[in-house]
């Protein structure tokens, strides 16, 4: 018989959840509620992102809307020059216009964050504590106030995306095959994580979190290890936020704001700290707060806050932490 | 590009640094003394602008509304601490950044409730009304040279509260050392909640200051709160004397980089090019002097505890 | 001499006014146990920091295997092979014990950036955990969580721990402190056989423990080392009564 552990379950709960209700979505012909689930879908995956970082190695970004939103321009940009066929750059003779293909895009979005996390992690891990969290604060309110000054891409207007990219043949404005797309994509970057988590670099960036000490002692690198979990927590965040793109069909500097990255971090302390579905809970929360709520009383950010705070002052652990008990390494 | 121009825009930089002042001594005197990470501070500085902006309305007294807005910021002040932040002294900074932005939500929110989206309208006094002839060669605003005074005299009195009197004595022993200071016989419940509360007054006085050249309107303390941090990071976290030379960093850099930044590339760029780098690179200028800063000294310009 | 395992010269560190370390020379040979002793504040801790690379000398140089490594940080002199305990547990707390012992191994394999390769199957990494956890007695307590173990216990990875880094000298800052009697026993019977591995350089309070280990006795006074030599040359000095073991 299979041996599953109470968060195994509950991981197993979320999964169904979330493919039920796009079932019952599309039973219903409700596709606006499909739409939702993608959301949900889109936004943990920029939790999970930031839960590499802050859950397993203990950076606690106040940043990651920089990769959000990196990832949502690179969409915006790379698609409005392949629809107005506008050369974007040339490099090595070669032109390039754009593109509409999602795998490019995804590839950009990835690649472009990464390089911009690893600058910003290579200033940003000299500092500890408090300085991080600011500092990594500082870098996304530097591209947030660009992306409002530069003209080119809409400045504060935001950069319409006038039709949905492509994936293969693939009809991706179709709710269902969007957000099976979007799905497929979280699941992936989900098992990467926890494959991630057990390594050998895990084990090592989860040792950096708890005792830098005892992890230069023994001869690894605290800040190699750190850097490179930022990157690639970075560029999973990144990810998301090209999606976000694709689902809205716009982007704008919102995406950069403080807030974005205030929203992330409460995906991920929803859900519970270093949990591999905790920021799934955690973004399900807050859409269910938003549309629910918000559909009831204007002022649902309110109870939001609320909620924030009691999960906070009693509930450690987040919502994973009360259901599955405390985190095991074994 | 005339003398008289830049003198007027340094002005402008000197009364935006001493706002900011006023906002981050309290932040860094909170984490200096309790070690917590206040993002709900930027809520105060709203509290403060909205209780000036009703009681200047009911009243009609400025003066009234100036009063109110550090009494009332200051009783928030104290009301947070007694009911939450004090549980989260022992707290990791990930907590407190949840927690606190928490209470963002929650009193931005209510606040809306309360007064409406609409923005609040605050006049500044009739007294202050006029502009006043400086050094008999140009008029420049007698509010906002007001503005300036009150961070002077701030800057000055929290100096001599903190080098002077039992209550900075113990202030001071707070930053050193938490178990001393208990030991002393030291009330640190109460020290904690007055420090809070006096934050939370500062943070209200610079939100009714600049009510009143601004509108008051909900989300008002978001950036200014954001701007805070840069200062208090860059003066070093702990520190009023940091925070008072971070302030002037920050508050001068940030007008002067908006002024001659893209007057500077004009002589070298086509103009509308100009309009939009200069734009651009001044409205990040204050970030890229803090990511400078903290790579150079990453414990900023004046450490608290070297 | 090339056969020196470590090799400070002329160590200089000053705090503000204090001398924390005043122009220290000190070195091991092979199989030796090198003992420092002194009285509290005299700069021991200093010292152990300097020579591990947490803080830098002012002035003065440290080899370690013929190698300069005054400039080098801790990781670098870890690799090299300069195993250290600390004087207060530093352990990775949330781990288990077999895994705190892992991540050493882990170390010397080189193999922290692989991302996919499971610790929970390597076999080899397990095996090799858990032969140091044998070797200082603590097999039946692998699975436990590290901050559910004893004081002792602690000690007792932390030795593990420096084991499976397969040093080349060994930096043990005070290894007996809070051992209790039978476990400072047990211990010195350990660490006695341990000098033919690679040789040890010890701070400790324990005088009995120092007096049946150690080959080479160097007494640290406010930042100088005011004699070096056997245990019964440092017994019978009368300086040393004076300075440190008259205190007593």
């Amino acid at each position: 018989m299979l041996n599953l552990t109470r968060e195994q379950l509950l991981n197993g709960a979320v999964v169904s959840t979330l493919l039920v209700l796009s079932a019952l979505a599309l039973f219903l012909d409700e596709p606006f509620y499909i739409t939702l689930v993608t959301k949900v879908t889109i936004l943990a995956m920029a939790g999970v992102g930031l839960n590499l970082a802050l859950g397993l190695g203990g950076m606690v970004s106040f940043g990651h809307a920089a990769f959000f939103g990196i990832g949502g321009y690179v969409t915006g940009i790379l698609a409005s020059h392949a629809l107005n066929e506008e050369l974007l750059f040339t490099a090595f003779g070669f032109a390039v216009f754009g593109t509409t293909n999602m795998l490019f895009i995804w590839l950009f979005a990835v690649l472009i964050s990464a390089l911009a996390a690893a600058l910003i992690g290579y200033f940003s891990l000299r500092t500890q504590g408090v300085y991080f969290i600011m500092i990594t604060l500082a870098f996304a309110q530097m591209i947030y106030y660009f992306s409002i000054a530069w003209p080119a891409y809409g400045g504060e207007d935001g950069l319409s995306i006038y039709q949905r990219n492509q994936f293969f043949s693939i009809n991706t404005l179709d709710p269902l095959s969007f957000f099976a797309i979007c799905f497929s994509l979280l699941l992936a970057v989900i098992f990467l994580v926890s494959r991630l988590k057990n390594s050998h670099f895990g084990n090592a960036l989860q040792a950096a979190r708890q005792n830098e000490q005892r992890l230069a002692a023994v001869g690894i690198r605290p800040f190699g290890i750190k850097l490179t979990a930022f990157v690639i927590s970075a560029m999973i965040t990144a990810l998301a936020g090209a999606l976000f793109a694709d689902l809205n069909r716009f982007v704008s500097p919102g995406m950069f704001s403080w807030h974005t990255s205030g929203e992330i971090m409460i995906f991920v302390l929803l859900g519970g700290v270093g949990r591999l579905f905790g920021p799934v809970i955690g973004a399900g929360l807050f859409i269910l707060f938003e549309y629910y709520l918000g559909g009831v009383t204007e002022h649902w950010m309110l109870f939001l806050g609320v909620m924030l705070l009691t999960v906070v002052l009693f509930a450690r652990g987040g919502i994973v932490g009360v259901l599955a008990g405390e985190v095991k390494h074994d | 590009m005339t003398t008289t121009l830049i003198f007027e825009q340094l002005l402008n930089g000197l009364q935006f640094s001493m706002m900011l002042f006023l906002m981050s001594a309290g932040l860094t005197l909170i984490f200096g003394v309790m070690g917590l990470i206040n993002l709900a501070h930027g809520v105060l500085y709203m509290v403060g602008a909205f209780a000036c902006a009703l009681i200047a309305g009911i009243s009609g007294s400025f003066w009234l509304g100036l009063i109110a807005s550090l009494v009332v910021a200051a009783m928030a002040g104290a009301i947070i601490e007694v009911g939450v932040i004090r549980r989260l002294y022992q707290r990791d900074h990930l907590d407190q950044v949840l927690a606190t932005y928490a209470l963002i939500l929650i009193f931005s929110e209510a606040t809306r409730w309360l007064f409406g989206a609409f923005p609040l309208y605050l006049d500044v006094p009739e007294l202050l009304s006029k502009p006043i002839s400086l050094f008999g060669f140009f008029d420049y605003s007698s509010y906002r040279l007001f503005i300036i005074l009150i961070g002077v005299l701030v800057a000055v009195g929290l100096y001599l509260l903190i080098s002077k009197t039992r209550l900075g004595m113990q202030i001071r022993a707070g930053e050193s050392d938490r178990e001393m200071i208990a030991a002393l016989g030291v009330d640190i419940r109460t020290l904690y909640t007055l420090v809070f509360a006096l934050g939370a007054g500062l943070a209200g006085l610079a939100g009714a200051l600049l009510g009143a050249i601004q509108s008051v309107e909900v989300g008002m303390g978001d950036s200014v709160l954001i701007l805070a941090f840069v200062v208090v990071v860059i003066g070093g976290i702990g520190s009023i004397k940091g925070a008072f030379i971070g302030a002037l960093l920050v508050g001068i850099v940030d007008t002067m980089g908006r002024f001659l930044l893209p007057y500077l590339l004009s002589l070298v760029l086509p103009a509308e090019s100009a309009a939009s780098i200069g734009g651009a690179l001044s409205s990040v200028a204050i970030y890229l002097l803090m990511a400078v800063i903290l790579v150079v000294k990453p414990k900023g310009l004046v450490p608290a505890h070297a | 001499m090339t056969d020196k395992i470590l090799n400070i010269k002329n160590l200089v560190k000053t705090f503000g006014q204090l001398k924390a370390t005043d122009d220290l020379s000190l070195d091991l040979y092979p199989n030796e146990i090198h003992a420092v002793i002194g009285p509290n504040g005299a700069g021991k801790s200093t010292l152990i920091k300097q020579i591990c690379g947490e803080i830098s000398a002012d002035q003065g140089r440290i080899e370690f295997l013929g190698k300069d490594i005054t400039h080098l940080d801790v990781v670098a002199r870890a690799r090299l092979g300069l195993g250290r305990t600390f004087q207060i547990s530093s352990l990775a707390m949330e781990y288990s014990v077999l895994r705190n012992v892992m991540l050493a191994v882990q170390a010397v394999q080189g193999s922290s950036y692989s991302f996919f390769k499971s610790i929970g199957n390597d076999q080899v990494l397990r095996a090799s955990a858990m032969e140091s956890l044998k070797e200082v007695g603590l097999e039946n307590r692998a699975d436990v969580c590290a901050a559910k173990l004893s004081h002792g216990e602690r000690r007792q990875l932390e030795i593990a721990v420096v084991l499976a880094q397969q040093p080349k000298a060994f930096l043990l800052d005070e290894p007996m402190a809070g051992m209790g009697a039978e476990g400072s026993k047990k211990l010195t019977g350990f660490l006695d056989t341990l000098r033919l591995r690679a040789p040890i350089l010890m701070v400790e309070h324990d005088m009995d423990a120092v007096f049946s280990l150690a080959d080479r006795i160097s007494v640290l006074v406010y930042g100088k080392i005011i004699m070096t030599g056997s245990v019964a040359q440092v017994r019978n000095n009368a300086l040393v009564r004076e300075a440190y073991l008259g205190e007593d």
